[in-house]
């Protein structure tokens, strides 16, 4: 867990303080620091020690499908388990560096491909039972189990080989790699460490997919986290309670979580869930477009509006450049000579009101993106990708040189003809559920309008989008977004090599289709194992680089995390990580003690 | 002859509300999709007389709007720069009734946008924006009241006229049509058809659906009508004299059923104008940017346009006169075709 030498060591420190200064929050200095107690070997959070009791409401977008950390996928079960599991190693998501978690300490071999991992002691599962080096073989053996279908598991796959596990002692276990491995120790952020007692015998049956479920009783699920589970209400809510061994203390010495219970709410539509912080049901409520921000920052009432600055979402636009065989969709084939022209895609970025759109989409409350990396992620972006403001002249003459020419239309404005005098028109598909992307849409159509391109706007239910995308293919240009769920570049890595599943512009090559995104490949598989910030930052950014010369996906923009909760909730510093609320809610606590967040 | 001056009153209303949307060009200042990125959620901007200082001008001005520091829908008027309301003023390029090439417009102003009616998310005038949308709903309205009245008139005519298993087999095909919820209807049909269209396209498609789907009562009522007019005695006279099927339709069954046929056009189009905002509202009508009632109502989705923007709502205050219009109407068709009346003219 601690740096290699003293030089980067200090580099961690300052940039960790300057990183907290620069999100407006209070500096979290995590202490590792040993308990009195001889038996149990505590964390110690550094920052506000706050009041035990009460409750925490908070609104969820749609029920949990599954509590089972192994196979969670949907976003509401990530968000609930978070606060159920613990992993060895975890990103702080205010510094978005690594922290000690369950482990105490780990030690990376010279060479990088051994990692020592040394548990803390006495630590207990909810209900009671120990954890040691066994529970943490379990889990990753089932991990990497190919049967059981985690999405984790290919995480643990470096070098085209699994990651092993061999355990040295009833606390220590030698991690071993195939080839050295850039993410480092982040590999395990995120990973729950399993209950043995629990699930071996299920897992022995094959039954694990059904373990797990919401309506399990709550004597037999148990986490490493500052919950444990207590009662669910099918539709409404469900109920967690604070679990009495965890394993993290404040300054003062008081075990955490403070609160005694943390209540989810299902609420499905955002507007809903404003109207439920609005009257005091819910305690907190995140994920907020810019204008319900705005319409709560008017009317606060008992409650803070904070603006946590951009996230890690990128929104882009980007056109059909699979290798279509013609007979599928041969509008859109014809239409790819356009795309796949380099400075069509190229007038297209230049005629992009990038400003407007976050002027007139996120109010303001957002960052223009040149890049798939955003401002928030402060580490990784690259400050040499040049933003290029707005200039239709630009695009005219990048069109021009392309071979493009104007007529004037009947209605006397002028029309873009290619060389061939066929008139340029597409059509943009986006997500009819996602208020934000049609209206950057609209006003895409609206900028290219003035290029002389007819285009029009398709808003189409998201998984018949998804499956024109990534399936039939039958679409000219769309309008996503993505959301990293992790600083490091690996997070994407799917996106940017050609052979990736979420390559959208042409996903799951066999063989790269153009010579840069050979070159993004091999970039992103060197940075993969270069083993040095430094080395794989100067990679990173050479896919930066080359991406904003491409124009594969011409990037829009990113909305800041906005996030609110009632000036009764002290420890409340929302991050750009998710979960933005709820990262450190083991030291929520409730200013004027319990009972008042009644529902 | 009251009702007949009755009749008049209304007729002249409906046309000159109609007139106004049909010449949506000249009666807008602006183009309904022009976007001005820097006045979203203007509020609806107000005529002065007075000036800041007191002065009286002969012609009424008003004060831009400058978006407030730091906000994203405040604004202040700038009182620094009056600007005089234009009548007939040059402005963008339109056609006029979709035919004519013009450049006048009611009223403008140079230099500064005039929004009376505020500006919605993009910016773009809401004033203009209901004309607009006014024909597509309106058109969309009347041709859909066109084609159902068609489809009742041929299926109720041939129903009623020959009667037997024909009736039989087209009376029970209106049955479902009639029991059935036409929203839902509306919906399941619009389901069945492509979603990804070009504007036209998607519009005659709405077109189609909405007259498809309210043909079963009209056919009804000139199924009794003819019902009726079939055994009456000049016809039965001219049918003794040897008159062809087509013949008599044409010339005696038919003209008895005009008078239900137009105070059912007069129900029906107001109808079918809330038939089209309902699926323009739920996203399945015209799509972006054009205007239609129903798009324009659609903003209001979204709790806070419903909050913070008041001017909105407009669009639903639009469709007020021609609703009562057309009520208007069709009260006063049914007084003037009352068969109990004495001395009717036919």
């Amino acid at each position: 867990m601690r740096s290699r030498n003293a030089s980067s060591q200090q580099c961690w420190m300052l940039l960790n303080l300057l990183l907290a200064l620069a999100v407006g929050l209070a500096p979290v200095v995590i202490a590792l620091a040993q308990q009195p107690a001889p038996h149990e070997d505590l964390l110690t959070l550094s920052g506000e020690a706050g009041r035990s009791g009460g409750r925490l409401v908070v609104s969820l977008r749609a029920e949990p499908k599954t509590l089972n950390p192994v196979l969670a996928t949907d976003a509401p079960s990530r968000e609930v388990i978070a606060t159920m599991r613990a992993d060895l190693v975890h990103i702080n998501r205010a510094t978005q560096l690594t922290e000690a978690a369950l482990a105490k300490s780990v030690k990376v071999s010279p060479d990088g491909l051994q990692y020592t991992v040394t548990l803390r002691q006495g630590l207990r599962f909810s209900d009671g039972q120990p954890l040691d080096a066994d529970d943490v073989l379990f889990t990753f053996r089932v991990y990497l189990d190919e049967s059981v279908h985690s999405p984790q598991r290919d995480l643990l796959i470096v070098g085209g080989k699994p990651i092993t596990v061999h355990k040295i002692d009833a606390q220590t276990l030698v991690f071993q790699f195939a080839t050295p491995y850039g993410v480092g120790e982040r590999v395990f952020d995120g990973l729950a460490i399993l209950p043995r007692h629990l699930l071996e015998k299920p897992y022995q049956d094959g039954k694990l997919a059904q373990i797990g479920t919401l309506s399990t009783p709550a004597n037999q699920w148990a986490g490493l986290g500052p919950f444990r589970l207590k009662e669910y209400v099918a539709g409404q809510r469900l109920i967690l309670e604070r679990n009495p061994y965890y394993w993290k203390t404040d300054t003062k010495g008081h075990r955490l979580p403070y609160l005694d219970e943390l209540v989810f709410l299902f609420v499905p539509s955002s507007d809903a869930q404003v109207l439920r912080f609005q009257s005091g049901e819910a305690d907190v409520i995140s994920g907020l477009g810019a204008e319900n921000f705005s319409v709560l920052s008017r009317q606060r009432r008992g409650y803070t509006m904070v603006d946590a600055g951009p996230g890690l979402e990128y929104n882009f636009l980007f056109f059909n450049l699979n290798d279509l065989d013609g007979k599928t969709a041969p509008e859109v084939a014809r239409k790819q000579k356009w795309f796949r022209e380099v400075k069509f895609r190229q007038a297209v970025s230049a005629a992009v009101d990038r400003e407007a759109i976050v002027r007139l989409v996120y109010q303001g409350r957002g960052a223009a993106l040149w890049g798939p990396v955003t401002p928030g992620n402060r580490r990784w972006v690259d400050a040499k990708v040049v933003h290029q403001p707005r200039s239709l002249d630009k695009a005219r003459q990048l069109l021009r040189e392309a071979g493009f020419t104007w007529t004037s239309g009947a209605s006397g404005d002028s029309a873009l003809i290619d060389a061939e005098g066929r008139p340029v028109e597409f059509s943009i598909v986006t997500s009819s559920s996602n208020a934000d992307r049609t209206k950057m849409s609209t006003l895409i159509q609206d900028d290219l309008k003035q290029l002389g391109m007819r285009v029009q706007v398709v808003p189409l239910e998201f998984r018949s989008l998804i499956d024109r995308v990534m399936q039939t293919k039958e679409y000219d240009a769309c309008v996503l977004g993505l959301v990293s769920f992790d600083a490091d570049p690996n997070s994407d890595i799917n996106v940017w090599l050609s052979n990736g599943g979420t390559h959208l512009w042409n996903p799951s090559q066999t063989h790269p289709a153009t010579q840069w995104e050979g070159e993004i490949d091999r970039l992103m598989e060197e940075q993969l194992t270069a083993t040095s910030y430094e080395q794989r930052k100067k990679l990173y950014d050479r896919v930066q680089e080359i991406l904003a010369v491409f124009q594969p996906m011409i990037f829009l923009a990113s909305p800041d995390i906005l996030v609110g909760a009632k000036n009764t909730i002290g420890n409340f510093h929302p991050a750009v990580l998710e979960p933005y609320v709820l990262w450190n809610v083991e030291q929520l606590y409730l200013r004027n003690g319990a009972g008042n967040s009644g529902r | 002859m009251i009702e007949r001056r009755k009749l008049a009153k209304w007729l002249v209303v409906l046309v000159a509300l109609h007139g106004l949307i049909a010449c949506a060009g000249f009666f807008a200042p602006y183009d309904p999709v022009e976007q001005d990125r820097q006045l979203p959620y203007a509020r609806p901007m107000k005529l002065h007389l007075i000036d800041t200082q007191g002065r009286v001008h002969m012609r009424p001005f008003f004060y831009p709007l400058r978006m407030r520091e730091g906000s994203f829908d405040q604004y202040d008027e700038d009182i620094a720069r009056a600007m005089s309301l234009k009548l007939f003023a040059e402005g963008p390029r339109y056609r006029l009734l979709g035919l004519l090439p013009c450049r006048l417009h009611l009223f403008g102003a140079a230099g500064a946008r005039i929004c009376l009616l505020g500006t919605d998310g993009y910016g773009r005038d809401q004033l203009s924006r209901i004309l607009y949308g006014g024909q597509v709903s309106l058109l969309a309205g009347l041709l859909g009241a066109g084609i159902t009245l068609s489809l009742g008139l041929g299926i109720g005519a041939a129903a009623g006229y020959f009667g037997g298993w024909r009736d039989e087999v087209l009376m029970r095909l209106t049955e479902p049509f009639l029991a059935l919820p036409w929203l839902y209807m509306l919906l399941g049909l619009r389901a069945f058809l492509p979603l990804a269209v070009s504007p036209l396209e998607a519009f005659f498609l709405i077109v189609m659906v909405i007259g498809a789907v309210g043909w079963a009562r009209p056919a009804r009522l000139v199924r009794g009508v003819v019902l009726s007019a079939k055994e009456r005695d000049f016809v039965r006279a001219a049918r003794g004299f040897g008159a062809p099927h087509r013949y008599l339709l044409w010339r005696h069954v038919l003209p008895e059923t005009s008078s239900v046929l137009l105070t059912q056009a007069a129900i029906l189009i107001p109808q079918y104008v809330l038939a089209e905002m309902t699926l323009s509202f739920l996203g399945l009508g015209v799509p972006e940017p054009l205007a239609s009632w129903g798009n324009l109502l659609a903003n209001l989705q979204q709790y806070s346009v419903l909050t913070s923007y008041w001017w909105m709502y407009l669009p639903a205050l639009a469709i007020v006169p021609f609703f009562l219009g057309y009520l208007g109407l069709a009260s006063a068709l049914q007084e003037w075709a009352d068969p109990f009346k004495v001395g009717r003219g036919t």
